[in-house]
């Protein structure tokens, strides 16, 4: 006898609407002309993510009155932090999106034209004077966001799988899409695959072995069998530290972290912008109701595993960020220790611990966006005018501070925020984090958070000094942009090395890729369409509101902190 | 015959997956490696799902088996594009992010 499920599609709203949305965007693609199609995409992905936003806007008021729903048989809780959670996702993701969507004033994207041709072949070179563009980024950041919407709203491990797959494979595509330096692009692209792939693995096997001492998927039988002992602990104790492990993979944790930085290095700039905030915001999602719903009756057994992860990530995100002189690596050691921050609140296995960690990502967020949106528009421009990549390297951003105030300023703003200098919307997060740890009992945690911020803090305000009075020669940049009919030879002029590499198989020449950039270069801020600028500007403006009105938010936070068992 | 055993094995080959993974320098024998990793958890899903005599570990293998396709189709595209431009598929020719 078949009885058709109950399916609660109004609680189900927020996921559904972006998932929909993601399948008729790869319709939209075979169907509409392609000299539409950017337009198309672009306003139909954030009329998406905007309705999806109103979904949990109309969910707010039931579940903060019944404290939440499970739907689809438990297989997803829709409570307080989920929609906290989704509703950050769906901010973040919007306002990335923007950056993703802008473009240079010669129409120049972040991606590839095509990102299956060779780098340096004549199909690529085709591509280009066609004037190609993979609008397939917009269905594939939909997919992502439709994962990261469930990832912290799963309440069994069969949904916390498939939700971290359909949120990774996306994202390992759209890493390997980079417009320039492809190579870096498609070698950070294998990178993150396999390792991702690996610790997919390995949290997979966690699920079995779960499964194995609990016989069931679902969270809230797996923590009522936590609190009856049976001989078979070792599995369940071995199953929790694979799955913490695939987790901690996500948030970028040590000792999960060594694909953070080659990864947000090589991905195209506006994607590494999406996938270090949203990527960030669900997996701590994931692993706060985790942590907070399935074993805290193992709490003394992985105390120690949670401590020490966390310990080791500040310390580390810390001290190796002081030593990087590439701008993209320095926030991807910087985003490592946010990580173990937002971990001290995590492991404070309080109330508290909660809201301040879902205030934290939200500010985090926030300032990443905007801090990898500068970074897109900071670019190295050669003798004849033409408009290249990004200037990453440190060097490249002395005195940029006087030639653009403004975007420098609000560089300089995010990069307070990180630091948590007050009057930004970081120290506000830290603060909170850091607070709940010491009242969780965790105040060695706090204690090391602390001293952490103080040494981070050093290397930001590095830069920041770096910006505004570097003593560099006045170099005049205030030549016209490169023509548009330039642009064309300005794409194959990107990688001086790439052509010798391809003669030779083996990598020895590859080498003259990460060569300093020659001396010719200078830094300039590319003129866009002004999407990029929007999004700076709307993070700078959170950033500073959050820093010096955080009530409203953080009360909003607080009233929505209580996971449903 | 006693169903720890299959647990046993899925134990094995999982080890052995892993050991592909940490050790080998091909990029496709890693993504093998993973491949296996996967099946030997699908293995112990489903003993486990007849010992306790409840069908949620054969479902979740069955999905198991879907998204290894699917990262098949994703990991294939991303290695095949690397061998393309650089005529080598090893992992450790892959070098050029440093810090």
């Amino acid at each position: 006898m078949f009885t058709a499920p109950h399916v609660d599609w109004a609680h189900l709203a927020p996921v559904a609407i972006v998932l929909l949305a993601a399948v008729i965007g790869v319709l939209l693609e075979a169907f509409v002309p392609a000299r539409v199609r950017r337009t198309v995409q672009l306003a139909f992905t954030l009329a998406a993510l905007a309705g999806s936003l109103v979904a949990v806007a109309a969910l707010w008021h039931g579940v903060r009155t019944s404290g939440g729903v499970k739907v689809l048989g438990g297989s997803l809780v829709v409570d307080g932090p989920t929609l906290v959670l989704q509703a950050t996702i769906l901010v973040l993701a919007i306002i990335a999106i923007l950056v993703v969507a802008d473009r240079t004033e010669t129409g120049e994207d972040a991606f590839a034209p095509s990102a299956a041709s060779v780098p340096g072949s004549d199909h690529e070179a085709l591509a280009r004077r066609l004037g190609l563009q993979q609008t397939e980024v917009y269905p594939l950041l939909l997919f992502a966001t439709g994962g990261m919407l469930v990832f912290p709203a799963t309440a069994d491990l069969l949904t916390l799988f498939v939700a971290l797959e359909v949120l990774s494979l996306p994202l390992y595509l759209l890493t390997g899409m980079a417009r320039r330096r492809r190579l870096l692009s498609q070698e950070a692209s294998m990178k993150y695959f396999l390792l991702g792939a690996f610790a997919s693995a390995l949290m997979l096997f966690g699920i079995a072995l779960v499964y194995g001492y609990s016989s069931s998927l679902h969270y809230a039988d797996i923590a009522t069998k936590i609190g009856s002992p049976t001989d078979l602990d070792t599995l369940l104790l071995v199953g929790s530290v694979l799955i913490l492990a695939g987790l901690l993979f996500k948030v970028g944790a040590v000792p999960f972290h060594a694909w953070t930085p080659d990864v947000y290095q090589g991905a195209p700039t506006p994607i590494t912008g999406f996938m270090a905030a949203c990527t960030k915001v669900a997996a701590f999602g994931a692993l706060l109701r985790f942590v907070y719903t399935v074993i805290p009756g193992l709490k003394w057994d992985l105390d120690v595993v949670l401590w020490t992860v966390t310990i080791a990530t500040m310390v580390v995100g810390t001290v190796i960020a002081m030593v990087q002189t590439d701008m993209k690596r320095v926030l991807a050691y910087s985003s490592v220790a946010h990580a173990g921050f937002i971990l001290t609140g995590v492991v404070a296995l309080d109330a508290q611990g909660v809201s301040s960690v879902l205030f934290y990502l939200f500010v985090y967020g926030l300032a990443t966006i905007g801090a990898f949106g500068v970074v897109w528009l900071v670019r190295e421009r050669d003798a004849d005018g033409l408009v290249l990549g990004e200037a990453t390297h440190l060097s490249q951003w002395a005195g940029i501070g006087r030639r653009h105030p403004w975007l420098a300023a609000s560089f300089a703003l995010f990069l307070l925020s990180f630091a948590g200098i007050p009057l930004t919307a970081g120290f506000i997060g830290k603060f909170g984090v850091f607070s709940a740890a010491a009242d969780g009992g965790a105040w060695p945690l706090a204690l090391v958070g602390v001293l952490a911020s103080a040494g981070a803090a050093f290397f930001y305000v590095r830069i920041v000094v770096l910006m505004f009075f570097a003593d560099v020669p006045e170099v005049e940049e205030s030549g016209e942009p490169a023509a548009s009919t330039a642009s064309v030879s300005a794409d194959d002029a990107v990688e001086p090395g790439t052509d010798v590499e391809l003669a030779t198989p083996q990598g020895a020449a590859v080498a003259t890729l990460v060569e300093e950039r020659p001396a010719t270069t200078v830094t300039t801020v590319v003129r866009s369409e002004g999407l990029a600028a929007v999004a700076i500007g709307l993070c700078a403006v959170a950033t500073v509101v959050l820093g010096v009105f955080p009530t409203p938010v953080l009360d909003l936070v607080q009233h929505m902190s209580t996971f449903l068992p | 015959m006693n169903l720890t055993n299959y647990l046993v094995l899925s134990g094995i080959l999982f080890s052995i997956g892993s050991a592909t993974v940490l050790l080998r320098r091909n990029a496709i024998i890693v993504f093998m490696g993973i491949e296996l990793m996967l099946n030997a958890t699908n293995l112990m899903l489903v003993t486990f799902s007849r010992m306790h005599g409840a069908l949620d570990g054969q479902v979740l293998a069955f999905f198991v088996m879907v998204v290894a396709a699917a990262e098949v189709v994703v990991g294939l595209a991303i290695i095949v594009s690397i061998y393309r431009t650089r005529r080598s598929a090893s992992v450790d020719d892959v070098n050029l992010l440093k810090s």
